[in-house]
């Protein structure tokens, strides 16, 4: 504690006092790094619950697909954890109306993320067919309507929602749950379940790996469908999301590498090197964060019915004080966190295998 | 009682997160078990511990899932539930909030797959380590999760201030004044001006005057939640003759942390309760349902709270007994403030915090007593030959649970009508300040208006403002039916499969016995009654093996 306080004095004074507008910048692409971090690491174990019931046959297969992301689940959701407290400190005009804005939805969420943790933790306690089967379903179930949610809420926000004067939300529910939004949300639920077809691909063997191979080709398939239409959707659906683009055409280079990851991944399947699959579902992933937030850029939560209702970075940031803070903490914080992050994956890594310690 | 938006949302608070209180304490305590069994198994290479290293692990995580899983709900629930009190606290609440992310969680669930999974992939040393980290992680959590609400009873190294905003164009592109600079205006809505807190100095806010105080107390309430666990489960294997050895020792080093923590909790406790006086007398006196300002304060044993009476019903105190707490005066004389110097606006409500603080403070009497007396009987060597005893000590886990619920209870329910609480007008000599009517008054923060006039508000924020205004009442008590039917799932689930574990108990060590502090106070006590008795019968002392207290 004394040690952490030290380095923070000393950050301190090491820091430069940095204008509020632009450490409110720093903290947009702070958020932006940790969703990305989130939506790669999450993405792979949340596909592998959507896929669970459909691709393993028996109980041992089961437990090896579960098991391939038991070490790694739950410092993955962390991700999403610290991006709401983040949100909350550095931006919590916008934490406040986007979290009670979408409530059901996020009420859903949470429901969804709760059965999916425990169901990890209790299928394995009680050797009951039944008793499996039920959290083999909530595990599916939890993990394909969590993604499901992220990506409905991406879709809403690319179009904006109903705010009043005050930034309070001022729509309904069921206004959340229109085509572009829904489409977005079965995306997302196709990406992941892509990007974790190829993680389960890379940590089984046998008999079994090869059949993720068929998975890993309709995954592909059908997500880049998908991919096809939300993209040419969003761009008649959502004309503002183009604008930062077009004022800053250097960043053209985003949608054209995540088109090259896109046409890798089929490649790199066909000449079995999955391991480049995997790194190239990755970077896809990460240009799809990455194209959203530079659509909201410069607003956090865009208002639809009137646009000088929307909030921006600037009206929902924190003050300079606590933005220069907390950015201290991300840069003490950050390293520690990669350093035994990767640790944690070297020391999990190689094929699954089932022993005593495992679920 | 109108079931209104706060109320729901204040219902729904205190579910999720009394729910979520019933893990952490378990998990922080068991964490220290297992830093101390995981050192003495390095240290001695005792195949016993590595046995109870496992077992309790096995538990741990098990406690530990729950906990991660209820506990994100918190923190999404300032946000859905609270969106007010979000915008009013986030630059300084947030902050200790994204630090717990970055300080500990990733700490606490990264090392955490190495506590549980690791046992085959990495050596002793690395996995020791592991148990550290995680130990580490769960006490960092608690840290920042008090200090962020020790901030919202007494505020310090922050600020009232009242808000600017951005001028947005017609297509939202903020407008410039005329010297090219981005303009902003006072944020005003409905002719009061939106004020938030925010930080000037980090540290003050983070050793607030309560910090310290509280963080001990509650963290001694998680070493007493985590002993009190481990003495239920080994006496419920005394009692039935299984795993006897394993839970002897179990047993008996529990105990020490538990007698320990137990005394140590008391006088933490009476600190803190003169910290809660100092700077939210109001709290204090609703804990004592205490109206009488004058004169000598007596300390209610027993009593039925009445306040529109303004007085206890039924009472049993001690005369003077809460001048001496309070003041630590001998004299037994010295005035308190009651309740009758807060606004009644301001009051706190009473039966509540009369009630958990007595049950609290009840339950750490009674855990002192029970504790000395068990020391007692192992040094005497009788322990475990008290089956009665062994009884109290199964059922005694509910009543550790309860204390530590009923303690955040006080904590939370005393602080009301304030969500963030103002601080007292003092004068120079640090007294409070009475107003007019004989009234503490607390800070207030002036703010201009556009029209030059000024607006004056308390330098806190109310229970009643802080909900979210988008959300309807239906919605929350759509979640609130949503989250009790997962929680009461959940709950029958965890008491399901703890019951499992603990059913089929410890593996057998791998392989024999060695020595280790806590078998040796077993023996030291057996061998003082062995001596007794053979004293007593006229007959030689026998040697007592290693291995004399199993069975």
């Amino acid at each position: 504690m004394i040690c952490v306080t030290n380095l923070l004095l000393l950050g301190q004074s090491m820091i430069p006092d940095f204008s509020r507008e632009t450490l409110a910048f720093v903290w947009f692409v702070l958020l932006a790094v940790l969703l990305i971090g989130y939506a790669i690491l999450d993405g792979f174990d949340l596909g592998v619950g959507i896929l669970h019931p459909f691709v393993a046959q028996n109980d041992h297969e089961r437990r090896l697909v579960m098991n391939s992301i038991g070490p790694l689940w739950d410092g993955n959701e962390v991700w999403l954890v610290t991006f709401g407290g983040a949100l909350f400190a550095a931006f919590p005009e916008a934490y406040a109306t986007v979290f009670s804005g979408f409530y059901l939805a996020l009420m859903l969420l949470l429901c969804a993320l709760i059965l999916r943790a425990v169901s990890l933790e209790f299928r394995g306690k009680v050797h009951s067919p039944r008793w499996r089967k039920a959290w083999d379903l909530m595990f599916f179930a939890g993990s394909t309507l969590a993604t499901f949610l992220f990506g409905v809420a991406v879709g809403n926000m690319m179009l904006g929602v109903p705010l009043d004067g005050n930034h309070e939300f001022v729509g309904r529910f069921t206004e959340l749950l229109n085509p572009y939004s829904l489409a977005v949300g079965i995306m997302a639920v196709l990406a992941f379940a892509l990007h974790g077809s190829i993680y389960l691909y890379l940590k089984t063997e046998g008999e079994f790996q090869q059949r993720l191979r068929p998975v890993m080709w309709r995954m592909f398939f059908l997500f880049a469908a998908f991919y096809a239409v939300i993209t040419t959707w969003t761009a008649i659906a959502a004309p503002r999301s183009l604008t930062t683009l077009n004022e800053m055409p250097i960043l053209w280079v985003v949608p054209i590498l995540n088109l090259l990851a896109v046409l890798n991944i089929p490649r790199a399947i066909h000449k079995g090197i999955e391991g480049h699959a995997f790194f190239s579902s990755s970077c896809m992933i990460a240009a799809l964060v990455f194209l959203f937030i530079t659509a909201l850029f410069p607003f956090l939560v865009p208002a639809s019915n009137d646009p000088s209702h929307s909030l921006t970075i600037l009206n929902a940031a924190s003050s300079q004080k606590t933005l220069k803070i907390m950015l201290l903490i991300a840069l003490l914080g950050l390293p520690c966190v990669l350093t035994y992050s990767g640790v944690i994956y070297w020391t999990f890594r190689g094929k699954v295998k089932l022993d005593e310690t495992s679920y | 009682m109108e079931f209104d938006l706060v109320f729901l949302s204040r219902l729904q608070f205190a579910l999720t997160i009394m729910f979520h209180y019933l893990f952490p304490p378990l998990t922080i305590g068991l964490g220290v078990v297992l830093v101390y069994l995981g050192a003495m198994s390095l240290r001695t290479g005792d195949a016993a511990y590595r046995q109870a290293q496992k077992f309790w692990t096995r538990v741990f995580g098990l406690n530990f899932a729950i906990g991660v899983a209820s506990g994100i709900v918190m923190e999404f629930q300032f946000g859905t539930n609270w969106a007010t009190y979000s915008r009013f606290v986030g630059d300084v609440f947030g902050s200790a909030l994204a630090a717990e992310g970055i300080f500990a969680f990733f700490l606490e669930s990264g090392f955490l797959a190495v506590l549980i999974f690791g046992w085959n992939r990495v050596g002793p040393k690395m996995h020791f380590f592991s148990t550290c980290m995680v130990a580490m992680g769960s006490i960092f959590s608690s840290v920042w999760i008090v200090v962020a609400n020790s901030w919202q009873q007494t505020p310090s190294g922050s600020a009232i201030v009242p808000m600017t905003r951005q001028v947005l164009g017609d297509n939202g592109q903020p407008l410039l004044d005329a010297n090219g600079e981005v303009l902003t205006q006072p944020w005003v809505i409905d002719g009061v001006p939106v004020m938030r807190a925010e930080i000037t100095d980090f540290w003050e806010m983070v050793f607030n005057p309560s910090t310290v105080h509280r963080l001990t107390h509650v963290l001694l309430g998680c070493l007493v939640m985590g002993a009190f666990f481990v003495l239920s489960i080994s006496a419920w294997y005394i009692l039935k003759n299984k795993h006897v050895d394993f839970a002897k020792r179990s047993f008996t080093g529990a105990l020490v942390l538990a007698a320990i923590s137990s005394i140590a909790i008391a006088l933490s406790g009476h600190r803190q309760a003169q910290n809660v006086y100092e700077y939210q007398p109001a709290k204090l006196a609703a804990f004592e349902g205490h109206f009488d300002s004058e004169g000598a304060a007596d300390l209610t044993l027993f009593g039925i709270p009445d306040a529109e009476e303004e007085a206890v019903q039924m009472r049993i105190a001690i005369p003077g007994a809460l001048s001496f707490m309070v003041h630590d005066d001998l004299s037994f004389s010295e005035p308190v403030i009651g309740l009758d110097k807060i606004r009644p606006e301001d009051r706190p409500p009473l039966w509540i915090p009369f009630l958990s603080w007595r049950l609290m403070v009840g339950a750490g009497t009674f855990f002192i007593a029970l504790t000395l007396l068990s020391c007692a009987l192992l040094w005497r060597g009788t322990l475990f030959e008290h089956r009665w005893l062994m009884w109290i000590y199964v059922g005694n886990v509910l009543l550790a649970v309860m204390a530590n619920q009923v303690g955040w209870v006080a904590a939370e329910v005393g602080r009301q009508p304030w969500i963030v609480h103002p601080s007292i007008v003092r004068n120079d000599a640090g007294e409070p300040v009475l107003d007019a009517q004989g009234f503490i008054q607390y800070e207030r923060v002036t703010a201009t208006l556009p029209d030059g006039s000024n607006d004056q508000r308390f330098a806190g924020l109310r229970t009643d403002d802080g909900v979210s205004k988008a959300v309807e009442a239906e919605q929350v008590a759509a979640s609130i039916v949503m989250f009790l039917f997962i929680y009461l799932l959940l709950g029958a689930v965890w008491l399901f499969v703890l019951n499992k574990k603990i059913q089929t108990g410890p593996d057998p060590p791998d392989s024999g016995f060695g020595t280790s502090s806590a078998t040796s106070l077993l023996q030291l006590g057996a061998r003082r009654t062995a001596e007794q008795r053979m004293a007593e019968a006229g007959t030689e002392p026998q040697v007592i093996a290693n291995n004399e207290v199993s069975p």
